[in-house]
């Protein structure tokens, strides 16, 4: 008798504590992304322009307008 | 800084793909992947209209919101990059793309997808190494040399332009006003304007009897 009361607290006990074992979770709350990955290294700390982001930009700048025929070929 | 971005014209594009070629030569991507494609509408039809899509590097890009793993990054000149070491290849990315961008290299059997791959505005990609393996990881790396990517310089009638946002928009804007408004759908006059005559020159006679 006294084993089959033991057997019953004991599964008693079990169930509670099953129970309860999702009530210790952590709420995870949606936290907006952060890049995780590896740092984005400047374009202008290439060998070709040592850090000098002026001259990059400039670079660039002759590079993109030379997309205008307008101004690459005299206008007649 | 300048923020790049692609513009392409539908009036001038021809469709040669010389755009899609010269991006997959330069950045030798594997079989199956397209960073580039040409997307005609109304094929065959008078007033058919080509364009040039990549990847527009977005300034609010869903790719970067949607990504698992946070693998994407917007440089500091507005290059939508993301890192191949981080990514895992879920597919979120093509799903949230509006324009197809996103590529998948059919890396095993079973349809297994390999990392994603996309256009990366010829900037390489985020972290160091040597250039032999950024080079495969993600090709080649044009910004740092001061040029644009190859597709925008390649393009044979500059209907895809590349570059500083407002430089670009002005050659866009210029090229419109300059244009002006043709009666015809195609052709030319719409893509270059009128032709003017040279100065001092006089008009050719007609010739009747020849096209």
């Amino acid at each position: 008798m006294r084993a089959l009361k033991r057997l019953g607290a004991a599964s008693l006990a079990l169930v509670l504590a099953l129970g309860l074992a999702a009530c210790g979770e952590k709420v995870t709350v949606y936290e907006p992304g952060k890049y995780k990955g590896s740092a984005v290294v400047q374009p202008w700390d290439s060998p070709q322009f040592k850090g000098d982001k002026a001259a990059w930009e400039r670079a660039l700048e002759v590079r993109a307008g030379d997309q205008n025929e307008y101004l690459r070929v005299p206008a007649r | 800084m300048a923020r790049m971005k692609f513009l392409c014209d539908a009036n001038r594009c021809i469709e040669c793909n010389g755009c899609v070629t010269a991006c997959k030569n330069a950045n030798e991507t594997p079989w199956g992947i397209q960073r580039r494609r040409v997307i005609t509408l109304n094929d065959g039809v008078p007033g058919e209209r080509s364009v040039s899509v990549a990847c527009m590097h977005c300034s609010d890009a869903p790719c970067k919101a949607v990504c698992p793993v946070d693998c994407f990054v917007t440089a500091d000149n507005g290059v939508v990059l993301h890192d191949k070491d981080l990514c895992i290849g879920c597919g979120y990315c093509l799903y949230a793309c509006p324009f197809g961008a996103p590529q998948f290299p059919q890396a095993g059997a079973f349809g297994v997808r390999g990392k994603m791959d996309k256009c990366t505005f010829c900037q390489g990609g985020p972290g160091k190494g040597s250039e032999e393996e950024q080079f495969a990881k993600y090709g080649q790396n044009r910004i740092a040399q001061g040029k644009l990517p190859l597709c925008a310089e390649m393009c044979s009638t500059k209907a895809l332009l590349a570059g500083d946002g407002d430089v670009i928009s002005n050659i866009y804007r210029e090229r419109v006003t300059i244009r002006g408004k043709s009666p015809e759908l195609w052709g030319w006059g719409t893509a270059y304007g009128p032709v003017k005559a040279p100065a001092g020159a006089k008009p050719a006679a007609k010739q009747e009897g020849k096209s």
